[in-house]
């Protein structure tokens, strides 16, 4: 599967099925920090990514607002 | 992992209440956070005009969808702080999303209330750039909603904001700060407007997912200042934080809102004047965005020989150079 990282520009694959939870833990990203995104769809972090998904992983974090 | 409420597949796992939701159910929920923390910290009276001050960010504008979907009566306040693309990108944001919905937006440029945009500033003041900006920011929203009759300003800082900032002044045991964090700054002089922030209570994660779900284009990339700011350093601390222990972020502020920020409210006295130049408050003679704008106006006079001579002066501090540029960057910008 393809794991998009938006804002560092970063692109990963990942063979195989598994959780987005050891895809989080295996890119050392904190559950809290990111959405994780597939198409139009939100996903938990005990959902099963298939290995010809594509993910994209949303960091949360924001500065510099009124 | 199934919603709590109706068994559907949930989307977003909400660790701090011990809890996951579906779209839908998650979207309600927001609201009705959202909408109780205002009517339980009294922030806003339903009939009157509100200003939203927006950003282009996912916080402002499900802040803007909320209050607008509860019937308030909005009007959006883009402040143009022209850090190019960043500042372009943003305000097309917040005009689509206003268009979208038919609303109004206002728009102030920061080059016109300082005399040059953000990146300028940042060149001619000691001030780390997002004080400059926020000092920028507080001025102009309290006179545009002066002026524009509006007696209260919305703005979209979330719990993590929040949080980082009592990090922050915790830290540093500033006690002028910690007097002034609350969600609701009072209108304590006829000059200042009533300042709220209806989504203290909702985490970053919980906004984003918000304004994702109800298909709000917000502007994803951070502001290219804030990068190595002390304030996401704070946030990715108490990230850590909350991932070992959910609910620390919440409890930390609400602690503090509830025991200690009294304290240092009581030892605050400060008398509010009007400044001697532009009439907004101020606790000395000339406000700090006066000053702030004289030494823009020192910065660009000692600046504008240099631009001439630009090709041909290598000798000039690398400050000087940097302002130089971005004053070129910002002509640019502001070409019509």
């Amino acid at each position: 599967m393809k794991v998009v990282i938006r804002n560092q520009g970063r692109e990963v694959e990942f063979h195989g099925r598994r959780r987005v939870r050891e895809v989080l833990a295996e890119l050392g990203v904190l559950p809290e920090t990111v959405l994780v995104i597939r198409g139009r769809d939100l996903l938990t972090i005990d959902e099963v990514v298939a290995e010809d998904d594509e993910l994209e992983l949303r960091p949360v974090i924001s500065g510099g607002r009124p | 992992m199934k919603c709590r409420k109706c068994g559907d597949r949930a989307v977003l796992e909400l660790r701090r209440h011990n809890t996951a939701l579906c779209g839908p159910d998650f979207v309600n929920f927001f609201r009705h956070h959202v909408l109780e923390t205002i009517r339980r910290w009294r922030m806003l009276v339903h009939d009157e005009p509100v200003l939203i001050a927006v950003s282009g960010g996912k916080d402002s504008l499900a802040l803007w969808d909320v209050l607008h979907d509860a019937g308030y009566r909005t009007t959006g306040l883009y402040i143009d702080l022209g850090i190019f693309d960043y500042s372009r990108a943003s305000k097309a944001r917040c005009e689509a999303f206003a268009a979208e919905r038919g609303l109004d937006l206002r728009v102030v440029a920061v080059a016109d209330e300082a005399g040059a945009p953000i990146p300028a500033v940042r060149d001619v003041t000691r001030r780390p750039t997002c004080s400059a900006c926020g000092l920028s920011k507080r001025y102009i929203m309290n006179r545009a909603a002066l002026e524009g009759g509006f007696p209260v300003v919305a703005t979209g800082h979330n719990l993590d904001d929040e949080a980082a900032t009592l990090l922050g002044s915790t830290l540093r045991w500033d006690e002028s700060s910690l007097a002034r964090q609350t969600p609701v700054l009072a209108a304590t002089h006829p000059k200042l407007v009533r300042r709220v922030k209806p989504l203290f209570r909702m985490s970053e994660r919980e906004t984003a997912a918000y304004a994702f779900l109800r298909g709000i284009d917000y502007i994803v990339e951070e502001c290219p200042f804030a990068r190595g700011a002390t304030s996401i350093t704070h946030k990715e601390l108490l990230d850590r934080l909350e991932s070992t222990s959910p609910g620390s972020k919440a409890m930390f502020l609400q602690g503090f809102l509830d025991k200690a920020r009294g304290v240092f409210q009581e030892r605050e006295t400060v008398t509010l004047l009007e400044c001697v130049r532009c009439g907004q408050t101020t606790t000395g003679e000339v406000c700090a965005f006066c000053k702030l704008r004289d030494q823009v106006k020192r910065g660009v006079r000692s600046a504008a020989p240099a631009v001439k001579a630009a090709p041909a002066a290598p000798e000039d501090p690398p400050a000087a150079r940097g302002l130089i540029s971005d004053l070129h960057a910002a002509a640019e910008i502001h070409a019509p």
